[in-house]
């Protein structure tokens, strides 16, 4: 197993389990509450599958009355909460502690409001991300944020780990498309906050808890923003024979005053395995690859790719190749998307994600590929190239003693890297407990105090999702 | 009252750090130009305009940071040379309240300060993706950065966005900026009451064309309504998605067209809130509700307040009169926003009327408590303004 302590259960919780399971019977109907251990085990880890911990139970509640019960009574018993959507978190933020109940909001899963004359839709905290734009496209509108997992992701987690997506340069991520939410804190008490107005009363707590990676409130419902869906969106696939070619033709397009809807950039293995997997026409003799999509009517859609393309000619491209069709453009993007499946077909591979200044994107990959090579990995890189949002996919075998650490020590390092060049940890898929403890290169003690003094307020006995973004040493609670 | 102005965020450390041992209050002042609230009661004031300079803008990476006391317009002219701008179009105070001086960035973002292209590009606290600040204790904190992307622990920055100087002196604010549009086109309809002008907004809205600023504005007397619509983009573009708007609003009304520098010139006003400027000796009142409830917020205060108004974000955000009188409209103003599910905040009144009436809708129970204690965390000493007024 690896280097990331675990945080010590709380005394004489795991030995109160059968007391506090009947407490719970009492509060939700027997079909809401798992507590056989092979049911439970389907809970203890989500998407970074090297961590795992059975919890002591599983609640899956229907209603906010039902998540204020159980969260009033665990407080009132000292029982840690781990709140869940779908478990697809990549940097274990759903995963339990063996002391801790874990809330998930899965059966609360209903579409409560559309209202398309004011653009927003209220749902329950546990509709999945895709089912969102599903309830409205029919209507011409779609929720913006589209993360890679939205079939399977929830609202609840997108607004615990501020999620975002391919189409967040133009449209933003989570926080910037979502107006209100209920909340239950740890005592039971339900909150609203904010609704279909575009901004509410007060301080900004909807900015607070919009990734706040459950540790302040367990959120049950949420107002978002919905657009008008563009009419039509095409890609151009540009091949480059090095990342300073590529780099700078992102910036030449951003300074010629064009907002791509998406700008994706992928290095020659992410290529390779992209395209041996998806065939989806990428080029095999290029460095590095530009995905760029844009937005509009066909002329609209023809007079951007015209600009882009004939930007790009200043940056000695090696391919250029414009979709024409629908079926070229599912192609474009089908290798892109299908990146982490392909590459998980040849082999383990851990997902980082960093953002760094896009201009220090070639020395950023040149150091990245030597802290692999150290240790003898390869790596693949993905990059959103337009907000800075780097993945890089660090390749290791699971099966080979010491594997996994050698992976954790480059994906370290690769994070410490980017928050040198003036990035951070994480662009999108959050701290939880992966990151944990690199907080303290990114943050300084008193950076950190004011965030655990602030979850504090919220959480006097820290007992929501405690294992997860904060140091385990040195935490200032008061 | 005697104004300090520390020249760095040592200084503005060492500052803080005294008062809050002394338990002295503090007000904070950035440019001074928009005195909302509760006029606060300290003997000294921390302003910080000596805390001035652009400290990074990268074109090629759409960011830019500047301390916190940088003259906006400066901010403005540095984007304004490499054909960029803030997105969210901050409005000017001065007009409407009479203020002079200059305007901050700092205040910007401590009062999330946003023009009509909140409803297309997001409010200040959307663009602003890095702060540091000075918290109560004295001692500076940093949350976000320069990275458009970055979910690393809680976000402090749009906490602190709005939150008006109640938890922590802003010392240094990072923002991510757009490029300008090449032109501009608003389509304006005359005639509409405001219920037909919202629904045409609101029909707009709802197109794929991109409407960036979208307003209502009612008949003045010898006028008639102008329910206006701003297009912006690259020319071609502007020119068919003009075209297309026109067409798809036919059924109420025909459009004129105002271009370039007519359209900007509108859309500044509408801005800074020009048509409540004069009489001055009115109160002026901001209700942020949901768009379709606009017009039936309007009537109301029409009927109970006589009040002139104005229309932004799509009917969602209502600028209303009322005479300074009694409570200058405040029980009508809350009750119409609350029945809406909105809030309403008084931004100008004489400082007799902003001492006896509450500026800021009140929090319900559980976020008031809240307040407290999340205030006790930032500033235990109690020494900068208080959250929203809050006892
Ligand atoms: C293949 C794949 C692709 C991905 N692509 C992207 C991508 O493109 N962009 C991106 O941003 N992310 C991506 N992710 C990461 C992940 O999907 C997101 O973080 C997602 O938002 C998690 O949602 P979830 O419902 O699975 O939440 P979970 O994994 O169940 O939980 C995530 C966090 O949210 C908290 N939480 C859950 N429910 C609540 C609640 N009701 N109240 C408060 N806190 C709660 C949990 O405690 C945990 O900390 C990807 C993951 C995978 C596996």
């Amino acid at each position: 197993m690896s280097a990331i302590p675990k945080l010590a259960p709380r005394a004489g919780v795991v030995e109160r389990r059968a007391s506090i399971l009947a407490g719970l019977a009492a509060l939700v109907p027997p079909a809401a509450l798992i507590t056989a251990e092979d049911e439970r085990r389907a809970y203890e880890t989500d998407a970074l599958t090297a961590y795992r911990q059975i919890p002591l139970a599983v609640v899956l509640p229907e209603t906010t009355e039902e998540v204020s019960a159980v969260l009033a009574f665990l407080n009132r018993e000292g029982v840690r909460v781990v709140a869940r959507g779908a478990g697809t978190s990549l940097a274990g933020g759903a995963l339990p502690t063996e002391d801790s109940v874990v809330v998930g909001v899965s059966k609360m899963n209903r579409i409560l409001e559309v209202d398309t004359a004011n653009r927003t839709i209220r749902v329950e905290a546990g509709v999945t991300n895709l089912a969102v734009s599903g309830a409205v496209s029919h209507l011409g509108f779609f929720y913006a944020p589209d993360p890679s997992s939205q079939l399977a992701c929830t609202i609840a987690g997108n607004i615990a780990m501020n999620s975002g997506g391919a189409h967040c340069l133009k449209y933003g991520v989570t926080t910037n498309n979502v107006l209100g939410a209920k909340i239950v804190l740890m005592d039971g008490t339900v909150v609203e906050i904010g609704g279909k107005a575009l901004d509410a009363a007060g301080l900004d707590w909807l900015g607070l808890v919009v990734g706040s990676e459950g540790q302040l409130g367990l959120v049950t419902e949420a107002t978002l923003r919905i657009l008008p869906l563009a009419e039509g969106a095409r890609p151009v696939l540009m091949g480059f024979s090095s990342a300073e070619d590529a780099g700078a033709c992102v910036a030449a397009i951003i300074g010629s005053g064009i907002i791509p809807v998406a700008i994706e950039y992928m290095d020659r293995p992410a290529i390779k395995v992209c395209e041996a997997f998806a065939h989806a026409g990428y080029p095999l003799d290029v460095e590095a690859m530009l995905i760029v999509e844009v937005e509009g009517s066909e002329a609209e859609i023809e007079d951007l790719l015209g600009r882009i393309t004939a930007i790009a000619q200043d940056f000695r491209p090696q391919t250029i190749k414009v979709s024409r069709s629908e079926a070229e453009s599912l192609a474009i993007w089908k290798g892109r998307k299908s990146a982490f499946g392909a590459m998980g077909r040849i082999a383990d591979y851990m997902c980082m994600d960093g953002t760094i200044p896009t201009g220090q994107l070639p020395l950023v990959l040149r150091r990245i590929a030597e802290i692999c090579a150290a240790r003898g990995l390869e790596v693949a890189n993905i990059f959103h190239a337009g907000d800075g949002n780097l993945h890089p996919l660090v390749l290791f075998n699971a099966n080979e003693p010491g594997g996994l650490e050698k992976a954790e020590e480059c994906g370290a390092e690769i994070l410490k890297l980017c928050v040198e060049v003036g990035g951070c940890l994480t662009g999108e898929h959050g701290v939880g407990v992966e990151k944990r403890e690199l907080m303290v290169h990114q943050y300084t003690p008193v950076d950190l105090a004011q965030q655990t003094r602030l979850k504090s307020a919220f959480d006097p006995a820290w007992l929501l999702n405690p294992n997860k973004v904060f140091p385990l040493e040195g935490r200032v609670l008061s | 009252m005697s104004v300090l102005l520390p020249a760095s965020e040592a200084e503005a450390e060492a500052i803080i750090g005294e008062a809050a041992a002394a338990r002295a209050p503090l007000a904070i002042e950035g440019g001074g130009t928009r005195p909302t609230g509760r006029p606060v009661q300290a003997e000294r004031t921390i302003a910080t305009r000596a805390l001035s300079g652009i400290t990074l803008y990268e074109p090629a990476e759409m960011v830019i940071a500047a301390r916190a006391g940088t003259p906006l317009a400066e901010v403005e002219a540095a984007l304004a040379a490499n054909r960029q701008r803030l997105a969210f179009e901050p409005m000017d105070h001065r007009p409407l309240l009479g203020t002079a001086g200059e305007p901050t960035i700092g205040g910007v973002a401590a009062a999330n300060v946003s023009g009509p292209r909140r409803i297309h590009s997001g409010a200040a606290r959307d663009s602003l993706i890095g702060i540091r600040f000075v918290n109560g204790r004295g001692e500076t904190v940093k949350s976000g950065g320069r990275v458009m992307k970055n979910v690393t622990g809680l976000d402090l920055v749009k906490f602190l966005a709005g939150a008006r100087g109640s938890l922590g002196l802003l010392t240094e604010v990072t923002f991510k900026v757009l490029p300008e549009a090449e032109t501009e086109t608003t389509l304006v309809i005359a005639g509409l009451d405001a219920e037909r002008g919202v629904a045409a907004l609101s029909a707009a809205l709802g197109t794929p064309w991109e409407v960036t600023g979208a307003a209502h504005l009612p008949a003045e007397p010898g006028d008639v309504s102008h329910t206006v619509m701003r297009l912006e983009g690259f020319a071609p573009s502007v020119a068919y998605r003009r075209e297309r708007l026109a067409a798809a609003l036919a059924a109420f009304g025909p459009a004129e067209l105002l271009e370039g520098e007519d359209s900007r010139a509108l859309w500044a006003a509408i801005r800074d809130v020009r048509l409540l400027a004069a009489p001055p000796g009115k109160a002026v009142w901001r209700l942020s509700v949901p768009p379709m409830e606009g017009p039936a917020v309007g009537r109301r205060l029409e009927a109970a307040l006589g009040s002139r108004l104005l229309y932004d974000w799509g009917g969602g955000l209502i600028w209303a009169s009322a005479d300074e009188t009694g409570d200058a409209g405040a029980a009508a103003m809350r009750a119409a926003a609350a029945a809406a599910g909105g809030h309403a905040t008084l931004v100008r009144a004489g400082p007799a009327t902003r001492a006896a009436v509450a500026a800021f809708t009140p929090d319900p129970a559980p976020l008031a408590a809240l307040a407290r204690q999340v205030k006790t965390v930032f500033d235990p000493a109690g020494i900068f303004p208080a959250v929203f007024d809050a006892a």
